[in-house]
């Protein structure tokens, strides 16, 4: 479904990705760990054309959408939940909600989608009328993830969903992610938190300074001794 | 005396609060201080002036001056600040300064330097009779269509920011650019957008200013732009309500201060307004503080 091929980007003369290859196929969720400055989040900002890679292609749904706007790659289907959040804090959640549909034209199925927002997270039809940045940080990674969902992705770009969350919280968004993956959108879920991502990833990749280190199945890698120490704090 | 004072700063005010819409929404979405804003005010004047000797009727030239008007401000940023989107804030800065002074030659080039008046004979002759007379204070017709506009201006202009899909934009691009952009929100097209709008309503306030004084000189956007940017920081920059309330609060200060003080005072005013609330209210009327937008 996407697919990179050698994707180097940089911010200036900082070089962030040396050549990252990867895939995801249709249904799957795959995970990008590694440690914080290892390019994760260099890597969905190329995909989602905020950051143009000097080199590499990236293809989804067999177009190559190296070169592409932002606006294009969302119409196409890949929206990102960026770290950090990244809500609107003086807009109401509601309006927070249909910015993610800000592409689309379908008033129903818009409709159809906010209304599923607040199936999947409850918590956001309450404080529909509310500022989002009045919002806990658990309630604002669910608008985050809820606005994502409204621009009706293929696939879903997931950024440090569990970042400052407490355990509980961050199980909750874990488990509506499989959720949402179950109806049909493909997943790239990037993570610090080795162990939970990939207790529901079917395979992962592991990023170091840009590189692509090691990937393989998820259950290799819970396995793996290299990604028991450096990433899972067990040996 | 006192009551005719603050009529007449409530006029003055409307015209500062078109003005500082226009700074106040441009510095929300890209955090520029537009120093040729005062340009497109001056442009309004002159543009209204030539489409009249045209033989346009009055209505008729004003829609198009303001059209022009937006457009110009559209040009603007896209050939002199799109550029430098990415560069420190510092070139943008200056090369807004630089804009103002290529707009106000400019406009000595096409209309020449001194000053013209504004064309009578378009107007209807019961403009400068008072509309409203309570004991010793007056209204003219002339201020009734100041406000008159002025308020169908500033309801739409809230209109368009708080209901329509392009107004929620714009707030959300003045929130976060990168996730306005990840929500596949055209960001240059939200930012033209925005150019357009502020420089419509400041060609407005030209245009009524001109016949309000009934003069226009290439240089009138400067003091003007000054006094309305000092509103907008008074109202809190990037704030749309407070640029509207600090132009209206400026403007009876002002005229209060040239009344009660002498009127040379009048023009020190503003700045006396803008060094305070930079001192004691970084964040303005309306404000947020400032931290808060990390
Ligand atoms: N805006 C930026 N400007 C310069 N360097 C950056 C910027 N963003 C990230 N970097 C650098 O790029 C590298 C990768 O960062 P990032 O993709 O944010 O990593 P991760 O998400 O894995 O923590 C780091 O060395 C970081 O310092
Ligand atoms: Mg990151």
């Amino acid at each position: 479904m996407l697919k990179l091929t050698d994707v180097a980007s940089y911010y200036g003369n900082i070089q962030a990705l040396k050549g990252v290859s990867l895939h995801i196929g249709q249904g799957e969720i795959v995970t990008l760990i590694g440690a914080n400055g290892a390019g994760k989040t260099t890597t969905l900002m190329s995909i989602s054309g905020v950051v143009q890679p000097k080199q590499g292609r990236i293809v989804f749904l067999g177009e190559d959408i190296t070169r592409l706007s932002t606006e294009r790659i969302v119409s196409l289907g890949i929206t990102q939940v960026p770290e950090g959040r990244m809500i609107f804090p003086r807009l109401t959640v509601r309006e927070n909600l249909l910015m993610g549909a800000y592409l689309r034209k379908d008033k129903a199925g818009i409709r159809e989608d906010e209304e599923h927002a607040y199936t999947l997270f409850p918590v956001l039809r309450e404080r529909r009328t509310q500022m989002g940045g009045t919002l806990s940080g658990g309630e604002q990674q669910m608008l985050a993830i809820g606005r994502a969902l409204l621009a009706r992705p293929k696939l879903l770009l997931l950024d440090e969903p569990s970042l400052g969350l407490a355990p509980l919280v961050v199980e909750n968004i874990f488990e509506i992610i499989e959720q949402i993956n179950k109806d049909g959108v493909t997943v790239l879920l990037v993570e610090q938190n080795a162990q939970m991502a990939l207790q529901i990833a079917h395979r992962g990749y592991v990023l170091e300074t840009g590189r692509v280190t090691l990937e393989g199945p998820a259950s290799d890698l819970l396995n793996d001794p290299k990604v028991r120490s450096a990433y899972l704090g067990l040996d | 005396m006192l009551e005719q004072q603050l009529v007449n700063g409530f006029t003055l005010g409307l015209i500062y609060a078109l003005i500082a819409v226009g700074y106040t929404m441009v510095y929300g979405v890209i955090e520029l201080i537009n120093f040729a804003h005062g340009e497109i005010y001056m442009l309004g004047a002159f543009l209204t002036l030539s489409f009249i000797s045209m033989g346009l009727p009055l209505p008729l030239a004003v829609v198009l001056a303001m059209l022009a008007a937006a457009a110009i401000g559209v040009l603007l940023d896209i050939v002199a600040y799109r550029p430098l989107r990415e560069a420190p804030r510092l070139a943008a800065l200056i090369t807004a300064i630089g804009m103002s002074i290529f707009l106000q030659n400019l406009a000595m080039i096409i209309w020449g330097s001194r000053p013209l008046p504004f064309p009578r004979q378009a107007l209807p002759a019961f403009f400068s009779e008072p509309a409203l007379t309570f004991s010793d204070v007056t209204i003219s017709w002339m201020q009734m269509l100041i406000y008159a506009v002025a308020v169908v201006l500033m309801v739409g202009l809230n209109l368009v920011i708080t209901k329509t899909r392009v107004g929620t934009a714009m707030r959300a691009l003045a929130q976060n650019q990168t996730a306005a952009a990840l929500m596949g929100i055209n960001v240059n097209r939200v930012i033209t957008f925005t150019f357009a709008l502020g420089s419509a309503m400041g060609a407005m306030a030209g245009i009524m200013v001109s016949m309000y004084y009934n003069t226009m000189y290439p240089t009138m956007g400067y003091l003007a732009g000054v006094k309305a940017f000092a509103a907008a920081v008074l109202g809190g920059i990037g704030s749309v309500p407070g640029a509207m309330l600090g132009g209206v609060v400026l403007g009876i200060a002002e005229t209060l201060g040239a009344g009660y003080l002498s009127s040379p005072y009048r023009d020190g005013v503003a700045y006396a307004v803008m060094i305070l609330v930079i001192i004691f209210r970084p964040s303005g009327l309306l404000g947020r503080a400032v931290t808060e937008k990390a």
